[in-house]
């Protein structure tokens, strides 16, 4: 018997569904849709009465104070509830894709002891009387998203909602024999194996040499090792690259330029080197204090979220918690940070490329997925950033990052031959199939219809209590290494662990959500919230028992043998049977060629003119409503920032909610030292100056920090490099420079890399209204995190203003850096030059702003990014509630006399230019002279105070004088705070 | 004297557990979290305990509504015990996610012949919201917020909108002095509440005064330098938060 139990509100006032929906509606329909109303739908099948279904519904499904609820069997009529609202649009998950709130439903009849065979949850609006067409184009726009879930307009007719079918063994071998480079690029478009003609021709000779064909299920074990997504090829390979410096060769880029600078960093710490484990693991490791270690690890999940935002964010959330989970022996996640790169919310319809979600709901979309997964994991998502670009419109990136907290010790993994293969976790379903190696293929107008099967759903409280059973089977040391079952599923994760040992694996032992999957796609499912553990025997009993303590299912399904065979077994036949040393080594390697020039430089035009007094207000307003400047808060307060108590500086700080440079947590409850967390991004600069794209964006990340109070000389950095195409020599040149700029920055900086990732061929293709092919390729973008540390967080640094009459200091060099600034975005220049890092009075600021912070010279702190000096002071007004005056002519400046750079234009330049590693620092008056010594060495002087009323507009301002002695801008405090709280996001 | 136990009931979903420990220790406490499994399978293990909190999260994922699988297990589990429990003495405690799993069980507001008298429907803005917030301590009976006036609490929930039932049961609960908490105004004088409550109510404790369930996150203020301003100020630098005075008070009315 299937039923229906519908349950809405019965005041319309609480029904916040119908609102958001009315109003969404009436944008898209011009049309008074004020009147609807929505219903929470189960879908209940089993052999349960009507009375079951009432104690069912009255028991677990409605609130008794503010709704009540109506029954049906799939046989009787649907009746509206509403008086006045005839037409029903019901949306429901597609068969197999994960129903949190259907599973949790379960869970509570069990309780009640009914256990129905299915259920399903859906939710329906009722509409006034409309056409079919026109409801459903509604439902579509707002409610549902193609990749997940079906609608359905009018009476919902069901037969049966159990499904699931048997699925028979059968092995199926692919022939790669008799190909032609064309041929094996046909068949592995037509498999989704993202593999090369070379790598297919090595597959080839492989098994030539066994005389037999590859098994599908072998072939996919291969294209998922081989993905660009799980080895890196592209940024592993070899390059004949020709820049700016002259020729060069690397036989492996990686390798050579981020990799090699880490080693030359630890080499020169010598006994003093602070990382643990890095490149090796699923994060990077190094040392926190006497008794922890801390990890990292920043993901990307761009193409699943540009298909479905809100399911792809939230498991690329997912997925990144569970590589701190399965770094070492598992380590305890206690910070998120996210980083989404979008196109301009503004962007008019027009100008959407076919298939492109627009960018409001694109963004909308991946924050409620980082909401509704963060906070039910219970860790705080504390850092972040969001950049606006149109570049970003056809491949928008979302980046997910977890910190994490280890034992010493445990970050080294032993799996030993003997040890069972444990699955543990959620169950495997048809989920998230060809991820790996979908993430490795263009996107393209299709793929939403394409690519459904690749996206995921998640649901948090399966991963929330995988995490609690598996802290606790640490803490009990019950497994010898562990891994997240991420990309590629089962295949990577099982393989990787067992890449030197060797495993047997029997698949039909796999839990599945439903009956029907092949061998091949239980192996590669990519089914979300699942580890692999390597359990000795000994230890097994006590694992289950924990398991079921914590409400886990975990399943022996293998053992690792020792004999470097990777065996996979359905019902005890083989079913594939692969050589590790071949899996893991046996790739083509290939030399690509990189070449990158830089463009030639523009003169520097200022357009604005001081026509009208107060020439500088307009352009501080308006550079604070800048999408990339505006406050973020819309979004920020959707995250739970303090959950585990150990936050101390959040991303809103001070009584004006003002910007945060870093972010700071506790690393344990109860102790003082801290974890400090900042990103940085120049991606503005990434078309003309990869180089320093990248070089800025680490320094901008590291300043973030130090201007929290982070210690200098103890910053990890993680590197996320997202590419266009990267297979033109000129897009991968442009990599090649970026990478060149992680070596150098971070061996000057004693600032090692401890693990990174890398997103290439973000370009969108489709075919005009002429039919001709467009392409749109996203910025060559390196996003930098990094990770400080910091003795005591009694002493954290932040922008709020103090107090009224403080000295206000600029450290740091200005030029006329105006290319890539948000000035030049806003129209107010063209040309002038590039932002160039200094690496070395870069570290040298760096370590006098730490010395001075420890010291207690500093009151507030905050680091010039975009929008430059005078957007930074406004910023710090903001977070303090108090003003400043400031004096441009001191600002430390190396702007050449041939510019002709005077008067207004100049004070422009001093006011907006991004040169990077300059800070506004406020200290006290008694503070002065100490101050000053600390900084003795570094460019800095002394161009303001802080102040409170400003008696001539009767409130406190921002008051920028220019280099003449004239005022140039005289804004005040509200209007300033006004202009940077107007982005509506999130 | 023996330190007071305190017994953190955790669920699936529950991720306020550590801190709320951690904060009755500060307190002076003893504080041990137990799971909702292991609790069900024997209530005499609250014989052990002097205080008995529910601490944050989304129970069960609160995927259906907040908190109310987790109820469900107290009323179908514990009901007979807690209520013991609270008669012998004992505290009570539900802290955003319990707040919400309290009122849909016998413990707090609630009519034996009509059921629950309120709900903690979703906020206005239809979203998940995390801010500091203004409180106002009005008199009761309630011993957790004993001394205490005005102060400052992070909330963070999309569920904390107070309805009750009718008028008539908001005035009632209103004389009796049951509204212990109400958010209040902010510095800047507009006002703090941050999800639409009725009467700014953040908090309501039983006639006894022994059982509160509140909104807001008071073990997330245990150190001045968690405030938003107060981060790197010299004058909060070890000095402790205010949200720690709700522990205190609690672990000296159970000593």
């Amino acid at each position: 018997m299937l039923w229906e139990v519908d349950v809405w509100f019965k005041d319309r006032g609480d029904d916040h569904g119908a609102r958001s929906f009315s109003s969404a509606a009436a944008a898209i329909d011009p049309a008074d849709w004020s009147a609807a109303r929505t219903v929470r739908g189960w879908l209940i099948e089993g052999d349960l009465s009507h009375d079951d279904i009432v104690r069912l519904a009255e028991g677990v499904l409605i609130d008794p104070v503010s709704q009540t609820y109506a029954i049906r069997s799939m046989a009787d009529a649907q009746d509206s509830p509403f008086v006045g609202l005839a037409t029903a649009v019901h949306v429901l998950p597609k068969p197999g894709v994960t129903d949190p709130a259907a599973e949790t439903a379960r869970q509570a009849f069990r309780l009640l002891g009914l256990t129905p065979q299915a259920v399903r949850s859906l939710s329906t609006v009722w509409l006034p009387e409309v056409a079919g067409d026109r409801a459903e184009r509604l439902a579509w726009r707002i409610l549902a998203s193609d990749a997940i879930h079906e609608v359905v307009v009018g009476r919902l007719m069901l037969d049966s909602i159990a499904g699931g079918r048997h699925w028979t063994f059968s092995q199926t071998s692919v022939s790669l024999e008799g190909l032609t480079d064309d041929g094996l690029a046909q068949l592995s478009r037509e498999r989704c194996l993202a593999l090369s003609p070379a790598e297919l021709t090595a597959v080839r000779d492989h098994f030539r040499t066994l005389g037999r064909d590859p098994w599908e299920i072998e072939l996919e074990t291969i294209a998922q090792t081989w993905s660009e997504h799980c080895c890196h090829k592209t940024l592993t390979s070899g390059v004949d690259h020709v820049g700016p410096d002259g020729p060069a060769h690397f036989d492996n880029l990686l390798k050579e330029t981020v990799f090699a600078a880490t080693q030359t960093v630890r080499a020169n710490l010598g006994a003093a080197d602070w990382c643990v484990s890095v490149f090796r693991d699923n994060s990077g490791v190094v040392r926190f204090d006497g008794d922890h270690d801390i990890c990292v690890k920043v993901e990307t999940h761009n193409h699943p979220s540009a298909i479905e935002p809100y399911g792809g964010a939230a498991t690329g959330l997912g997925g990144v918690i569970r590589d701190v989970l399965g770094t070492g022996k598992a380590a305890k996640p206690i910070a998120n940070l996210d980083v989404f790169c979008v196109g301009p919310p503004d962007t008019p319809a027009a100008d959407l490329p076919p298939g492109v979600i627009e960018p409001r709901r694109l963004l909308s979309g991946v924050v409620a997925g980082v909401r509704d997964y963060g906070n039910r994991m219970g860790i705080p998502t504390i850092a972040g950033a969001v950049a606006f670009e149109p570049g970003y419109l056809g491949n928008p990136l979302v980046f997910c990052g977890t910190v994490g907290i280890m034992p010493r010790n445990a970050a080294e993994t032993s799996p030993q031959a003997g040890d069972l293969v444990v699955v543990a976790g959620g169950r495997t379903g048809r989920d998230g199939i060809h991820g790996a190696t979908f993430s490795s293929i263009e996107l393209s107008s299709d793929s939403e219809s394409e690519s459904g099967g690749s996206v995921q759903i998640g649901h948090a409280i399966n991963e929330k209590t995988l995490t609690d059973f598996v802290l606790e089977a640490a803490r009990q040391r019950l497994f010898t290494a562990i891994t997240d079952c991420g990309a590629g599923g089962l295949s990577s994760a099982v393989g990787e662990m067992g890449a030197t040992l060797g495993a047997e694996v029997d698949l039909d032992q796999v839990p599945l959500k439903y009956d029907g999957l092949s061998a091949t796609e239980v192996w590669i499912s990519e089914a979300q919230e699942r580890m692999v553990l390597s359990v000795p025997p000994s230890c097994w009993e006590k694992l289950a028992a924990v398991a079921a303590e914590e409400q886990v299912e975990a399943t022996a399904i293998g053992r690792f043998t020792g004999d470097g065979r990777l065996v996979l077994r359905w019902q005890g036949t083989t079913a594939g049977e692969l050589d590790c040393h071949f899996l893991h080594e046996g790739r083509p390697r290939t030399t690509l060629i990189g070449r990158w020039q830089t463009p030639p430089a523009q003169p520097l035009v200022v357009h604005h003119t001081d026509d009208h007094s107060n020439p500088l207000a307009q352009p501080l307003v308006d550079l604070l409503a800048l999408p990339d400047v505006a406050s973020k808060e819309g979004i920020i307060r959707q995250y739970d920032h303090e959950v585990q108590g150990c936050s101390v500086v959040k991303p809103l700080t001070g009584r004006g909610d003002g910007p945060a440079d870093g972010t700071v947590v506790r690393g344990v409850l109860g102790r003082d030292r801290g974890v400090v967390l900042g990103v940085g991004l120049r991606h503005r600069l990434g078309r003309v100056a990869p180089y320093q794209m990248a070089a800025g964006g680490i320094l901008e990340a590291i300043a973030n920090v130090v201007a929290t109070g982070a210690d200098p000389s103890q910053i990890a950095l993680l590197d996320n490099f997202c590419w266009g195409d990267t297979r033109s020599e000129e897009g991968l040149g442009s990599l090649v420079e970026a990478c060149r700029a992680c070596q150098d920055v971070a061996v000057a900086l004693s600032a090692p890399f401890v693990s990174g990732k890398d997103s290439l061929n973000n370009v969108f293709a489709w075919k005009d209204d002429a039919g001709q092919p467009q392409e749109l390729s996203i910025p060559p973008t390196l996003l930098a995190t990094a990770l400080g540390q910091i003795d005591d967080v009694n002493q954290v640094l932040s922008p709020a203003f103090r107090a009224a009459g403080d000295r206000l200091y600029v450290v740091g060099l200005t030029r006329p850096d105006m290319v890539g600034s948000q000035a030049e975005l806003l129209g107010l220049t063209t040309g002038g030059s590039v932002p160039q890092v200094d690496t070395k009075l870069a570290g040298k600021i760096f370590h006098a702003i730490h010395a001075a912070a420890k010291a207690g010279l500093i009151r507030a702190c905050h680091d010039l990014s975009d929008g430059g000096l005078m957007t930074a002071l406004a910023e710090m007004a903001i977070a303090g509630g108090l003003g400043c005056r400031f004096a441009l002519e001191q600002v430390p400046a190396e702007i050449e006399a041939s510019l002709g750079l005077t008067g207004f234009a100049r004070d422009l330049v001093l006011a907006t230019a991004e040169s990077p590693v300059r800070f506004v620092c406020e200290v006290a008056e008694a503070d002065a002279a100490a101050f000053e010594a600390t900084m003795a060495g570094v460019p800095h002087a002394w161009c303001g105070e802080t102040c409170d009323l400003d008696p001539r507009v009767g409130q406190a301002s921002v008051t920028i004088i220019g280099v003449d002695g004239q005022q140039r801008a005289g804004v005040p405090l509200a209007a300033a705070a006004a202009a940077w709280r107007s982005l509506q996001c999130g | 004297m023996l330190s007071p136990r305190a017994l953190i009931l955790r669920a699936p979903g529950t991720n306020c557990d550590h801190e709320t420990a951690f904060a009755f220790e500060r307190a002076g406490a003893i504080a041990r979290r137990v799971h909702i499994q292991a609790l069900a399978e024997r209530p005499a293990t609250l014989d052990e305990y002097q205080i008995f909190c529910i601490p944050g999260g989304f129970s069960y994922g609160d995927d259906i509504a907040s908190g109310r699988i987790l109820a469900l297990q107290l009323r179908t589990f514990l009901s007979d015990a807690l209520e013991r429990f609270r008669d012998r003495g004992g505290l009570i405690l539900g802290i955003c996610n319990g707040f919400q799993v309290l009122l849909q069980t016998s413990l707090l507001l609630h009519d034996p012949q009509t059921g629950p008298q309120a709900t903690l429907a979703a906020n206005t803005s239809g979203r998940f919201v995390d801010r500091w917030v203004t409180l106002d301590v009005r008199p009761s009976r309630c011993v957790f917020l004993e001394g205490l006036g005005r102060l400052e609490l992070p909330v963070a929930h999309a569920e904390g909108r107070f309805r009750t039932r009718s008028a008539e049961t908001l005035a009632a609960l209103e004389a009796s002095g049951q509204l212990a908490l109400r958010y209040g105004l902010n510095a800047d004088g507009g006002p703090s509440n941050p999800n639409g409550s009725e009467a700014n109510v953040a908090g309501v404790c039983d006639t006894t005064g022994r059982v509160l369930g509140l909104m807001p996150h008071p073990e997330r203020f245990l150190d001045a330098i968690q405030h938003p301003a107060l981060a790197g100020t010299t004058e909060a630098r070890g000095r402790n938060g205010v949200g720690l005075a709700l522990f205190t008070n609690a672990v000296r009315a159970v000593s």
